[in-house]
């Protein structure tokens, strides 16, 4: 699949944000005042930030508005309105923590981190729902983004312990997801044969291309990353995204200046891997132009 | 809204032969032609007269080569639309509700006013029936002429798909799968036609129809074996002139 930027920044930026605002909802860490300014600034702004990369792809911006309408059958649109629901129930818990005395109600803060990580679901739904896509047709796919969301949170909201125990269970996860993956296109029974339907007369394969060009099927759903690149991407993925981090939470003094270079790296890790999870995810419409399973 | 009908009145769709198909792609430019020119945005070419054409197509013919057990090759080209799926993915994956199945005749349809060209109707088809208009930025797919079918400012004849319509070999047919004395369904019982990717389980309408197998006594035909067993005169010379090199 085309590795669009705007949805790789889209997902990495609005995920860790919202993670950050789901330990932020719990009360972890128990900030106030200045210090939960910093912190709501930072999981507000990688959030929204995130959001509008993702209308960048868009053919027509001016209907995006209508993507609210759908909610009852498309997990984009479900994604769209728990999005905003969790942006609008989070603020009046952060306003209190950061403006005024007293403690907000903990349900509120509850119920905004259960809209931010159902945020995060959705959208990790959007990508696992297609069974035209079998690497991500697979229940791995929500646990890595939901994995990714909060280990991500945790580290930038400055928890060192639950960062680091959570970048190693999903650097663990990625590795698992990456290893199925591999297998899932030849698993999901999808051939040449079963496309075109001739496998019931014999072999078939392509003699020539439908077009001499391009086209926009090729362009989006035909992306091919090599194996060696990938497997080097897995490399710099998992050291960035999982192994320097823990390394950087655990070996220096907790503070912030600590926790956002940990957090950076993760980030760069994460891109990364993100890359990678649309250039090597294969769509079983590449069939059609004589691809096989890698 | 975009959840799918329970059940269509109509079940429209095509049949495609591709025991008679021959290749000839008038189906692809009467398809390009009409959809321009009617129903919607126009299906635009980026860079027509240049170096790197693309343009929007809604129907394409993919040729292949399909080599049987026992037997010869053979060519099979192998025209491919949008196939009106019943259980269509493409259609509950619509965030904006511009993506629906016509509950009437079974079209899937895309309403061009309501789509904000996210593409991801066009991830959730297995068959590569939608694309994104490069120029307009909506969704464009297959709409079965909709706008043929049931015009009654055309002459009867004219009231079929324009791929239909035009395919000068009678490749293509069209009619209603529900009914089972239709001529699509009795032309899919007669000669065993089959769905695309049954694994995808979007259950399509539209059948093919495979191809029949070629005279097995090709196969018989051993075009490169030796002509003269036993070679006399000028040939016999030749043989052992050669054989004592």
């Amino acid at each position: 699949m085309h590795p669009a930027p705007s949805v790789i920044v889209f997902t990495s930026l609005s995920g860790l944000g919202f993670g950050i605002l789901a330990w932020l909802g719990l009360g972890i860490p128990d900030v106030a005042g200045r210090a939960a300014f910093a912190m709501y600034f930072l999981g507000y702004g990688l959030a929204v930030g995130g959001l509008i990369a993702s209308t960048l792809h868009l053919g027509k911006p001016a209907n995006a508005r209508k993507a609210f309408s759908q909610w009852r059958t498309s997990w984009l649109s479900r994604e769209a309105v728990i999005a905003v629901m969790a942006l609008l129930v989070v603020a009046p818990f952060a306003i209190q923590r950061i403006f005024l005395t007293g403690e907000p109600p903990l349900w509120l803060g509850f119920a905004g981190s259960v809209l931010c990580l159902a945020t995060v679901f959705a959208t990790s739904m959007i990508y696992a729902q297609l069974r035209t896509v079998p690497r991500w047709n697979h229940p791995l796919t929500p646990v890595l983004f939901l994995g990714y969301s909060v280990a991500g949170g945790a580290v930038l909201s400055g928890q060192p312990g639950t960062g680091a125990v959570l970048l190693v269970f999903v650097g663990a996860v990625q590795i698992m997801a990456w290893s199925i993956g591999d297998k899932r296109f030849a698993a999901s029974g999808s051939t040449l044969g079963t496309a075109t339907g001739l496998g019931k007369t014999g072999v078939p394969r392509q003699l020539e291309s439908p077009h001499s060009g391009t086209n926009y099927l090729l362009d989006e759903m035909g992306y091919r990353v090599g194996r060696k690149h990938a497997s080097k991407l897995r490399a710099i993925g998992a050291l960035l995204g999982f192994a320097l981090p823990v390394l950087i939470v655990i070996a220096t003094p907790p503070v912030p200046v600590w926790f956002a270079l940990a957090g950076l790296v993760h980030l760069a890790g994460v891109f990364a891997i993100r890359w990678l999870f649309f250039a090597e995810a294969e769509h079983v419409v590449s069939l059609y132009y004589g691809r096989t399973a890698a | 809204m975009t959840a799918l009908p329970e059940k269509t009145d109509k079940k429209l769709g095509l049949v495609i032969d591709l025991d008679t198909c021959v290749g000839c792609q008038a189906c692809v430019v009467n398809c390009k032609e009409w959809n321009t020119t009617n129903y919607g945005a126009p299906l635009s070419d980026m860079d027509a007269y240049g170096s790197n054409p693309v343009g929007t197509f809604l129907n394409r013919v993919h040729s292949y080569e399909v080599t049987p057990e026992t037997g010869p090759a053979q060519t099979v080209h192998f025209p491919k639309s949008c196939l009106h799926c019943e259980d269509a993915p493409c259609v509950t994956v619509c965030p904006t509700g511009a993506s629906y199945k016509r509950t009437e005749d079974g079209i899937v349809l895309v309403n061009e006013d309501d789509c904000m060209g996210c593409g991801l109707c066009a991830w959730a088809c297995p068959y590569g029936a939608r694309e994104l208009d490069a120029l307009a930025g909506v969704m464009k797919k297959c709409t079965l002429c909709v706008d043929r079918i049931y015009n009654e400012n055309l002459p009867e004849e004219d009231r079929v798909p324009a791929c239909v319509r035009t395919c000068p070999a009678g490749a293509r047919h069209f009619g209603d799968f529900a009914d089972p004395q239709s001529d699509v369904s009795k032309l899919t019982a007669e000669r065993g036609g089959v769905e695309l990717m049954p694994e995808q389980e979007t259950r399509p309408v539209n059948r093919y129809l495979p191809p029949r197998r070629k005279d097995a006594s090709l196969a018989e035909t051993k075009v490169l074996d030796t002509v003269i067993e036993e070679p006399k005169g000028l040939f016999a010379w030749l043989d052992k002139a050669l054989e004592a090199l």
